[in-house]
This record gives structure tokens, C-alpha cells and sequence, in this order.
């Protein structure tokens, strides 16, 4: 009888207590949480999504990944020094007037040491206010894609940060804990009301935005669950607890798509998947065979090549959704041509020959580092690959780890076969150059060292005549062709899952655009 | 009851062998068919690379074009692999086949490791008694109040703690096996010593201890046979368990990694799947844990009865 | 009595003894200290400054005690990967899974027991015969497979429920419950059932043997002859009978119920202490892990010593009951 009664007292709290839904509300979740919510300490994609909806930088990119102003109405460039003129009558969450003062902090904030986004204001060397809603930023030498460069870069109000003891960036590597990791104050659409990591994030319209009725969104609400199990978050949207799923598995694509209620959208991305061989160590770490490195070999180099079949990859594992690649850069990217991306094909006869040739008739052993959390059945890839090595006598030892233990081995080189996946966001060869194909390249772990390549890629950097440039990248994508320091897999589909009543267009950099959210 | 001889202890052992348990078991269909499917599992786990249509851990014998086939017996199926393939273009039978086999040998690894710490510790505290019995039967106590399978969980976690991430996979089934086993040693030292408390009391002890055998040898020769009975019961109900807690700490992505997979790290692999149509992935490895799990329960409660009246 | 607690209480402390010493243990010798404080590229001046600082230079015992010292105060460090203070993580979770293990209990006990007392009275019904052999098969599925069914079944085909997490929670104070919205409800009930599973069948067994036995005794057979009613016979006299055990198996029964929510929350990612462990494990958030072991044993420690007392002091009346 007396759980009876509570089970009354329980409804009736019900009734009493239901929240009143806001009118849109939009349920999101993806694999993981935002790492911090101070808009300076991390430049990874969950975070800035995240914090792209609260903050706001002065230029930002549509959908298309065209160039759009936002703090910005409009700037101009001569020579070293670019004019950006402000927003007027813009708030911040707390009601504090944007101005140019808080663009200079803002920069100088970005370029503290704890800073992540250092690079991307590398090139600035002053910045001065010419009003209150003018700001003058001097580069070091012309620097003509300021712009592209500061997309990211999110403004945060300068009294603010110095009432709360923020004026630097939270250390994220020495784990330190500051106001601006759980505590926001941005000029965008939407306000923070609740923060729980790894649980859940609420965030409100924000009702004085200067954006309002110039952009079709119309959430009034965003509930951000992260859901880390890909099973699980694939079933909540199934079960309709969430709206949008921007990391749905690629298997589960067909199952959302044929239910009642569900859609998908699906974009090339630019990013290329594809694994790195260390030629550049006179033994390998992980193998059998001593004294000598079989990777210095091309033909073992082709070898390995030809034995992986990307067709089957692409069918199976990826169930259609990625285009087989014989290049580390995707078409749309200058420098990508269908000549320089044609298949190099796969021929296990001829592979066999060519590891007999090389002196390794039986194979031998590798160990394969594989990230397991970052790109689309990112493990489910190097297992399939460790099959068709294993094809031609070479046993592959995989290691399928998270990503933060697997990056490091690369940026320390120390791993003798791994996957990477490398995204262009300047669209031009010579961010591919720099960092993957160079001798020096920060991300080169395969010690690849070609004069010619490296020539090359410090005469593009400075190169201006555009056909000779042109010319240029298409000499070096020859000469890696030739001689494969990596072994290309596929560039990547990008995939979003939703409720048939909304519409999210999707980005090819794979952040969601919230002034562009419509709920039907 | 004053046999002193091994022998003599090994026609006891066969004598209620063969009388009354045999008969009730002859009697008793479903502890005989349980007793069947069991006995069929731990063959097949004996024999699997000889059961088995393809070996799933050698890659060589894998194609990615055989992937996600559905059993042959369903729509789309290929006669080649009667339970379908998994993502990786795996046979279903031969992985589960594999993976059965791995859960038996953890299963069994395990509660051997528990019996073995219990019998022994429960026997020694049972003959000794004093202040290494009250501290053994403390820890036993305090232990039994802990769920196994939290313990499990638990110790599972510190042990993988321990291990550096470069070596945690390959060393995974021994850290399973490992903290199974000390989840569950108590409810074989408690049964160990009462009942060598009951058996130390007796005559023949007494005169073994007079004839000035050693402790151990008295200990191993007559009171660990009078112990059996009790024990078997246990390791058989302990078995199911230790399958269920592997398979369970499997499925939570910290047990048998997926490079050699157990029933419970498959059902997690296949778990993935379960929404995009590919049931028989997740499903066929589900059902052998479920079967296996049910009759060696079965014929552990059918053991209990028939071994002990008065266990209900 | 007194002696008899005296004992239990200094059995738990030996208990908490040891666990806070495994717990120590994992902080001081799983990886390095400093490593998991600051980056990989910190100066050696600053790796000095920490170990100073978290005194990782004091003898070892020294370290234990201040490590019991800090742990008294609630103060477990500060999480690896979270970055929040341990025991507000903790108290943070908390209520999400004890309200779990609480409704749990309320089906599994409910249902259990109904379903005991029937099968123990009308012992060959098909129905009772029904329960029993579905209750063996509810004893050989393991909880993440259950779990994983009902999803399938009831939030992916059906769509009737949520298929995992715990919406529609209601703050009180640092308390946040779900069990005063709709949606809050709409939420626990495919975990709760999940977990509740495997004790039900354990209670019902334990019920249906105490009750088969009670039936037997003389008090029954008196009652029937004094002519009383057959629904005044088993609710009023067998059943009161058989609860007195009932004290032990709530016990167990919630013992259990925290063991298997690790699991059950892993399944239907219920933001509770468990699948914290789980996910600490995964990180080797050694913070989490060692509050989270400490806080386990605490529970069972107080589990433990209440039915302890609960049974020692129902005791004397159990006997004279059935005397």
C-alpha cells in the first residue's frame, strides 16, 4: 500500500515537474566530448565544434567552405597589413560590448605559449586599434590566406578574462584546471546552460544574438550527449532519442536511411587514409630481418602495395562510402589529378615476384600501429590488411590503439608501419609537401629524403607564377608515384545521420553550422 | 572409514561412482542431455582446429570479399560457411568454434586456479587451525560478501593498470584468468575446511598423526579425497560462472582482446553490427555462450542433488 | 552482542586497511606520478617541483599515511583524463546509480518474492513449473546479453523506449534525479530490468525453498486446522515466516545489484560510478579507479555490518517465532 502511495506522490511530481520544452530542440551526440571549453587551449575538431557554437571568430566558412564574414563585415589587405572593420552593436553573453579591444586580446591571448592555435597566428606581428571598431594586424611579409587562417581563431571578451583570471590559455597539457574550461562567455548563437563532460552539455539560443533573422536557424535548444560506444549511439538515434548523429558507423548507414523518420547525408572529405613505411632506419624495430631494412627496397615498397586490395576495402569494410587512391592528397586539393591518383592495381602474382626479387621470397615480420578512435573503421582497415599481407609471406603484427598513444609514436618516429589519415585545409599540395613528404616534415615519419622533393617544396612555398608553380607540384607527385614512400588506402567519405525533420547541411570539415540548423 | 591407502581411497571414489549418482544421472534426461551438450563443447574445444572448416587466425586463409555473408541456410548465404562471415570475411562456425574453445580453457584455467588456492588454503587452515585459520577464514568471510564478478571487474582493472599498454593485450588472458580465480577461492577454502574439520576429528587421522606422518602427506593422502565430493559440485557451478564472468569482462572491451577472440569478446565485435542487419554475427556466438552456460549449469545443480541430498 | 560488533567493526577496518592499500599502491607504482600531472615535455625543474609537491621523495609508509590522511577527507586527486576533483566525480555520479540499483531492488524484491511465495505453494502449476525452468535460463544469460536484447527489442524494433542514458533528470540541490519525469522514468526502465534480472530469479528461488519448508512445519498445519483461510494461511502466517531471511537477501540482493550495475551501465551508457570505472580502466585514470575502489569497499563494509546487526538482533526472535 505504501509503495502504492509513492508511486502516486511519484506521478503527480511527474506531472508537476515535466520541464516545458523549449519549442526546437536539438539532441546531438558523437563519439566524444569537447576536451576543454576555453576556446584557446585545444585545436581539435569535437572542440571547436563545440565551441564554434558558443563563439565566434572574425571570418568564418559556410557550408561550402567558402570564406563568410562573421565578427568581421569586411576587410582588406595591402601588403603586410590587413584592415578588418567590426560588427557593430555586437554582445557577449554577459552583456559586455565586442569591440577592438577585444580583438587584440583575443590574438594575443591565441598566441600565448599555452595557446593551441600559435600557428595560426604566427604570422601576425601586431595588431593596433584604428577606432573602436577597427582593427590593423601587421604580418611578417604579405601573408595572403590570413583569412583562411583565422577561421577558428574564437574572441573572447577582455574583461571577462580578467575578472575570472583567464587572461591565458587553460595548459591543457599540464592538465590545468581554469574558469574558462567549464565557463563560457562567446558572442555566438548559442549560450551555455549546463555543462557535465562526457555527459551532457546544454546550450540555449541566445536571444540578443546580432545574427538573428539573418540565418535560417531556428534551435532554440542544443543537448549534447556524447556517446562513445558507436552501437549505442547508432541505436539512440534508431530509438529517436537523439536528432543527429555526426559520426554514425558506415554499416549502419543503410539501417538509418531505411527507417521511418531517418536520413543521412554523405560528402567527400578531404582527407586521404594511408600507411607510412620507415625507409629512412637502417634496421627495422619490429622485424625479423636483421641488418637491413626490406621498406629501403622499392619493389617491396610495390609489393606491399599491389598486395592490399582497396576494392575489397572500399566494398566491405567501408561499404562503398571512400574512393581507392594511389595519392596521400584528395581531388580538390591543387596538385591532385586523376593521372597521379589512377589505382596502382592489385596483383598478387606479381606482387609475390617482386618480394622474391627483393630477397624476400618467404616475407618477413612487421609490427602495423594503428589508431583504433580516429578515422572511420580506422582498426577494421589494418585488419583487413594484415590478411592480405599475410598473402605474400609478410606476417603483420597489428597494434590498434587510441589515438592519443598512436600519434606520438609518428611525431617521435618511432613506428616502422602505420596508418595515418592527413586532411588539406589550404587546399594546395604544399601543406601535404611540408609536412608528410619533406625530409623534415614534422608528421614524416617514414624518413623519406628526396633532394628533389625537398627542393620543390621550399620553391612552392615562395613560387608566384602560378603555371610554373602548377608544373612544380606536379613534378614532385611524379616522383613520389615512382617511388612510394606511402602506401595510399582511400579518401574518406564523410557521413551524418539525422531525423527527417531537420536539416543540417553538411561540411566537408565536418563541423555542424548552427546558424544553419533548421527543424521542420 | 579407516582405510589408510590410496588405493583403498580410489575404489571409495568409484564405488559412489557407480552406485546411486550413476543411477540417478541414468534417470534424470535433463542432466543427461546437459551433461551431452557440455561434454560436446569441451570436445569441440578440444578439437576445434580439427573441427573447424577454416582456421580464423590465420590470415592467410581469410578473403575481405567473403565478408558480412549471412549464414548459408538464409537469404544471399554461401554454401561455404554455414553460419555466415564476420566483417573481416571470417567463418562465424570456425570463430565460434575458436572462441569456445578459448572460453572453456579460460573457464576452466580459472576455476582450477580458485580450487586450487581454496582446497589448499581451506585444508591447511582446517588441519592447522589457530591464528592462520581465523585470518584465512576472515579474508574468506569479508571476500564472500563481494560479488565475484565485481571482484572480477575489479582486480581485472588493477591487473590491467599494472600492465604497460604495448603488452596489456598479450598478457590480457592471464589477468582474466588470474582475477576469476581469486574471485571465487573462498566458497572452495570454506567447503574445504568444514569438511576437513569434520574428517580431522576422526580415528584414522589421529593414528596417521601417531605413526608420525608428516602433516602434508596426511593432508594430501586423506583429507583432500574426502573433500572431492563437495568441491566438484562447486568447480562444476564455478565453471558456468567463470565462462559468464570472461565473457562479461570481454564484452566490456577488458578482457580477451580481439586478435584471439572468446565467445564474449565475438558477441562485442558482432554487437556493432546488430543494427546494420548483420545479426548473425553477434547472434550465433550469443547462443553457444548461452547453451554452453546453461547445461554446465544444469548439470552442476543436478550434481549438487545427486552428490548431496541435503545441498538443496 | 557488543563483542560481536566489536569484532565486525574491526573486521571492516582490516578490510578498509587493505583496500586503501591497494589503492595506494596503484597511485604510487602504475606509471609515472609526474608523467600523469604534467606533459611529456615539462622541464626537469618542474618534474622536481611536483615531486616535492606530491612528496613522491618521503619514505613509502610516510606516503600511505598521508594518502589514509587525504582519503578521510574525501580527497582522492584530482582525475587524469576528467580533470575534476575525484570525489565530486563520484558524488556527481552517484545518484544515477544508486536510483538504478534502487528500482532494481524494488522490481527484483517485488516480483521475486510474489513470484517465490507462488511457486512455493502451488508447487506443480504450469505456471510455477514455467517460472522455475525460465528462471534457470535467467540464471545462465549473462546480464550484457539481456541487456543487449532489450535494446533491440524494445528502443531499436519497437522504438517504444529510450535505448540508452538517463534523460529527463531534475536537480536537487547536487542531487540529480530521474525518477520525477516521465522521461526520467521512461529511461531506467530497460537498465533496471536488465539488472533487476538475475536477482529476481535468485530471490525467487530462495523464496520458494524457505516457503516450501515453511509449509511443512506444525505452525502451518495448526493455522489450517484452527480453520483460518488459505490466503490468511500463506500471505499472513507462511509468508511473514519466511521473510525474517528476507533481511540477508536484501543484502545480497543489493550487494548484487551494485556489482552487476557496472555492467548494466556500460550496456546502456548510464552516466553512474560504474561505467566511470569502466571508462577510468580504459584510460587508466588511476584516480577514479582508487576512489572508485575504496568507495566499493565502503559500501559493502556498511552493507555488511547492517545486516549483520539487522540479523543479530532479529535473531533471538526467529527462534522464539518458529519455536
Amino acid at each position: 500500500m505504501k509503495k502504492l502511495t509513492i508511486t502516486a506522490i511519484a506521478c503527480a511530481a511527474t506531472i508537476i515537474a515535466t520541464p516545458v520544452m523549449a519549442e526546437n530542440v536539438l539532441r546531438w551526440t558523437s563519439q566524444g566530448d569537447a576536451l576543454t571549453l576555453d576556446p584557446h587551449a585545444q585545436n581539435e575538431g569535437p572542440t571547436i565544434g563545440m565551441n564554434g557554437q558558443i563563439y565566434e571568430s572574425l571570418v568564418t566558412r559556410d557550408a561550402s567552405l567558402a570564406l563568410q564574414p562573421e565578427l568581421a563585415e569586411s576587410w582588406t589587405a595591402d601588403g603586410d597589413t590587413w584592415v578588418f572593420n567590426l560588427r557593430k552593436g555586437v554582445k557577449f553573453h554577459d552583456g559586455a560590448d565586442f569591440n577592438a579591444e577585444d580583438v587584440i586580446f583575443s590574438i594575443e591571448r591565441a598566441k600565448a605559449p599555452t595557446s593551441d592555435f600559435k600557428e595560426q597566428v604566427a604570422s601576425i606581428v601586431s595588431v593596433t586599434a584604428k577606432d573602436d571598431h577597427t582593427i590593423e594586424i601587421k604580418t611578417d611579409g604579405p601573408n595572403p590566406i590570413l583569412p583562411n587562417q583565422i577561421t577558428s581563431l574564437f574572441m573572447v571578451d577582455k574583461g571577462w578574462a580578467e575578472a575570472n583570471n583567464v587572461v591565458l590559455p587553460q595548459n591543457y597539457a599540464e592538465k590545468e584546471e581554469s574558469y574558462a574550461v567549464r565557463n563560457t562567455n562567446g558572442t555566438g548563437p548559442f549560450v551555455l546552460t549546463s555543462r557535465a563532460p562526457d555527459e551532457l552539455t546544454t546550450l540555449e539560443a541566445n536571444a540578443d544574438w546580432w545574427g538573428k533573422g539573418l540565418f535560417p536557424g531556428n534551435i532554440d535548444k542544443i543537448e549534447y550527449r556524447p556517446i562513445s560506444n558507436a552501437a549505442t549511439r547508432v541505436a539512440a538515434l534508431l530509438s529517436g532519442e537523439v536528432d543527429f548523429v555526426l559520426d554514425p558507423p558506415l554499416q549502419d548507414l543503410a539501417r538509418i536511411d531505411s527507417t521511418d523518420g531517418l536520413k543521412t547525408t554523405t560528402t567527400p572529405q578531404v582527407r586521404s587514409i594511408f600507411f607510412g613505411m620507415d625507409q629512412g632506419i637502417e634496421e627495422l624495430r619490429t622485424s625479423d630481418v636483421k641488418g637491413k631494412n626490406p621498406f629501403k627496397d622499392v619493389r617491396v615498397r610495390e609489393a606491399f602495395n599491389l598486395a592490399i586490395d582497396k576494392q575489397a576495402i572500399q566494398r566491405v569494410v567501408m561499404e562503398g562510402l571512400s574512393f581507392p587512391t594511389a595519392m596521400i592528397t584528395s581531388p580538390g586539393v591543387l596538385g591532385n589529378t586523376p593521372d597521379l591518383d589512377a589505382s596502382y592495381g592489385h596483383d598478387l602474382e606479381k606482387a609475390k615476384g617482386l618480394m622474391a626479387e627483393a630477397g624476400y621470397p618467404d616475407g618477413f615480420t612487421i609490427q602495423l600501429d594503428c589508431p583504433n578512435n580516429r578515422y572511420n573503421n580506422d582498426e577494421k582497415i589494418c585488419q583487413a590488411s594484415v590478411a592480405m599481407l599475410a598473402r605474400i609471406g609478410v606476417t603483420v603484427k597489428l597494434d590498434a590503439i587510441p589515438k592519443a598513444q598512436h600519434f606520438p609514436k609518428i611525431q617521435k618516429r618511432t613506428s616502422d608501419f602505420y596508418m595515418l589519415g592527413w586532411g588539406v585545409p589550404t587546399l594546395d599540395s604544399h601543406y601535404v609537401f611540408s609536412y608528410l613528404l619533406d625530409a623534415e616534415g614534422s608528421w614524416n615519419a617514414t624518413g623519406y629524403n628526396n633532394a628533389r622533393v625537398n627542393e620543390i617544396t621550399s620553391a612552392i612555398a615562395t613560387e608566384t607564377d602560378i603555371e610554373k608553380r602548377t608544373m612544380l607540384i606536379d613534378e614532385a607527385w611524379n616522383i613520389v608515384r615512382d617511388e612510394k614512400p606511402y602506401l595510399p588506402i582511400h579518401h574518406q567519405v564523410l557521413a551524418w545521420g539525422m531525423a527527417d525533420n531537420f536539416d543540417i547541411p553538411i561540411a566537408a570539415d565536418d563541423f555542424p553550422r548552427p546558424r544553419f540548423m533548421v527543424k521542420n | 572409514m579407516t582405510n589408510l591407502t590410496p588405493s583403498q581411497n580410489t575404489t571409495r571414489f568409484a564405488r559412489f561412482m557407480d552406485s546411486d549418482v550413476l543411477h540417478s544421472f541414468l534417470r534424470s534426461p535433463s542432466a543427461m542431455i546437459a551433461a551431452f551438450i557440455t561434454l560436446i563443447f569441451i570436445l569441440a574445444a578440444l578439437f576445434a582446429p580439427l573441427l573447424a572448416p577454416y582456421n580464423p587466425f590465420d590470415p592467410s586463409q581469410i578473403s575481405l570479399w567473403d565478408g558480412k555473408l549471412p549464414p548459408s541456410f538464409a537469404e544471399g548465404g554461401d554454401e561455404r560457411f554455414f553460419l555466415g562471415t564476420d566483417n573481416q570475411g571470417r567463418d562465424m562456425l570456425s570463430t565460434i568454434l575458436y572462441g569456445g574453445r578459448l572460453s572453456i580453457i579460460v573457464g576452466l584455467a580459472a576455476v582450477f586456479l580458485g580450487m586450487f588456492l581454496g582446497v589448499t588454503l581451506g585444508i591447511v587452515s582446517g588441519y592447522l587451525g589457530g591464528t592462520f585459520d581465523a585470518v584465512i577464514m576472515r579474508i574468506a568471510d569479508v571476500q564472500l560478501t563481494i560479488p565475484g564478478i565485481l571482484l572480477a571487474i575489479l582486480i581485472n582493472g588493477i591487473g590491467r593498470a599494472f600492465l604497460p599498454v604495448d603488452i596489456r593485450d598479450e598478457f590480457a588472458i592471464y589477468v582474466v584468468i588470474i582475477a576469476i580465480g581469486l574471485s571465487d577461492w573462498p566458497q572452495f577454502a570454506r567447503i574445504t575446511r568444514g569438511a576437513t574439520l569434520v574428517e580431522a576429528n576422526k580415528e584414522y587421522i589421529a593414528s596417521a598423526r601417531v605413526i608420525g606422518l608428516p602433516s602434508w602427506l596426511i593432508m594430501m593422502r586423506h583429507l583432500l579425497p574426502n573433500v572431492l565430493r563437495p568441491v566438484l559440485v562447486l568447480a562444476t557451478l564455478g565453471l558456468a560462472t567463470a565462462i559468464i564472468s570472461e565473457a562479461t569482462l570481454s564484452f566490456l572491451g577488458q578482457g580477451i582482446p580481439p586478435t584471439t577472440p572468446s565467445l564474449g569478446t565475438l558477441i562485442r565485435v558482432g554487437n556493432e553490427f546488430l543494427f546494420s542487419g548483420l545479426w548473425w554475427i553477434t547472434l550465433f556466438p550469443a547462443i553457444a555462450l548461452v547453451i554452453l552456460v546453461f547445461s554446465v549449469n544444469l548439470f552442476g545443480d543436478w550434481l549438487r542433488d545427486a552428490l548431496n541430498p541435503k545441498l538443496r | 552482542m557488543l563483542a560481536f560488533i566489536a569484532r565486525r567493526l574491526a573486521q571492516s577496518i582490516l578490510v578498509m586497511a587493505v583496500v586503501s592499500a591497494v589503492a595506494f599502491s596503484l597511485f604510487n607504482f602504475v606509471g609515472d606520478p609526474v608523467n600523469n600531472m604534467v606533459g611529456q615535455d615539462a622541464t626537469r625543474e618542474r618534474r622536481a617541483e611536483i615531486r616535492l609537491q606530491l612528496g613522491l621523495d618521503d619514505p613509502i609508509p610516510v606516503q600511505y599515511v598521508r594518502f589514509i590522511g587525504n582519503m578521510l577527507q574525501g580527497d582522492f586527486g584530482v582525475s587524469y583524463r576528467i580533470k575534476q576533483p575525484v570525489d565530486q566525480l563520484i558524488l556527481e555520479r552517484l545518484p544515477a546509480t544508486l536510483e538504478l540499483v534502487f528500482v532494481s531492488a524494488i522490481i527484483s524484491l517485488v516480483v521475486g518474492i510474489v513470484a517465490g511465495v507462488y511457486t512455493g505453494i502451488h508447487r506443480n502449476s504450469w505456471i510455477s513449473r514455467s517460472i522455475l525452468s525460465s528462471s534457470l535460463i535467467g540464471v545462465s544469460l549473462p546480464t550484457f546479453i539481456i541487456g543487449i536484447a532489450l535494446i533491440y527489442i524494445f528502443a531499436v524494433h519497437l522504438r517504444w523506449l529510450p535505448s540508452s542514458g538517463r534523460a529527463g533528470t531534475i536537480d536537487f540541490g547536487w542531487w540529480k534525479t530521474s525518477l520525477l519525469s516521465l522521461e526520467g522514468w521512461r529511461s531506467i526502465v530497460l537498465p533496471a530490468i536488465t539488472l533487476s534480472l538475475f536477482q529476481l530469479t535468485m530471490i525467487l528461488r530462495l523464496v520458494r525453498a524457505e516457503m516450501m519448508e515453511v509449509m511443512q512445519t506444525d505452525f502451518i498445519k495448526f493455522a489450517r486446522a484452527r480453520g483460518l483461510s488459505e490466503r490468511a494461511i500463506n500471505y499472513g502466517h507462511a509468508l511473514r515466516n519466511t521473510l525474517v531471511p528476507v533481511i540477508t537477501i536484501i543484502g545480497l540482493n543489493i550487494g548484487g545489484l551494485i556489482a552487476f550495475s557496472v555492467i548494466t551501465e556500460t550496456v546502456f551508457q548510464w552516466p553512474g560510478t560504474g561505467l566511470m570505472f569502466i571508462q577510468a580502466v580504459d584510460f587508466v585514470d588511476v584516480p577514479i579507479m582508487s576512489a572508485y575502489l575504496v568507495f566499493v569497499a565502503i559500501l559493502f563494509v556498511v552493507i555488511n555490518l547492517v545486516v549483520d546487526l539487522l540479523y543479530a538482533a532479529v535473531d533471538p526472535r526467529i527462534r522464539i517465532g518458529n519455536g
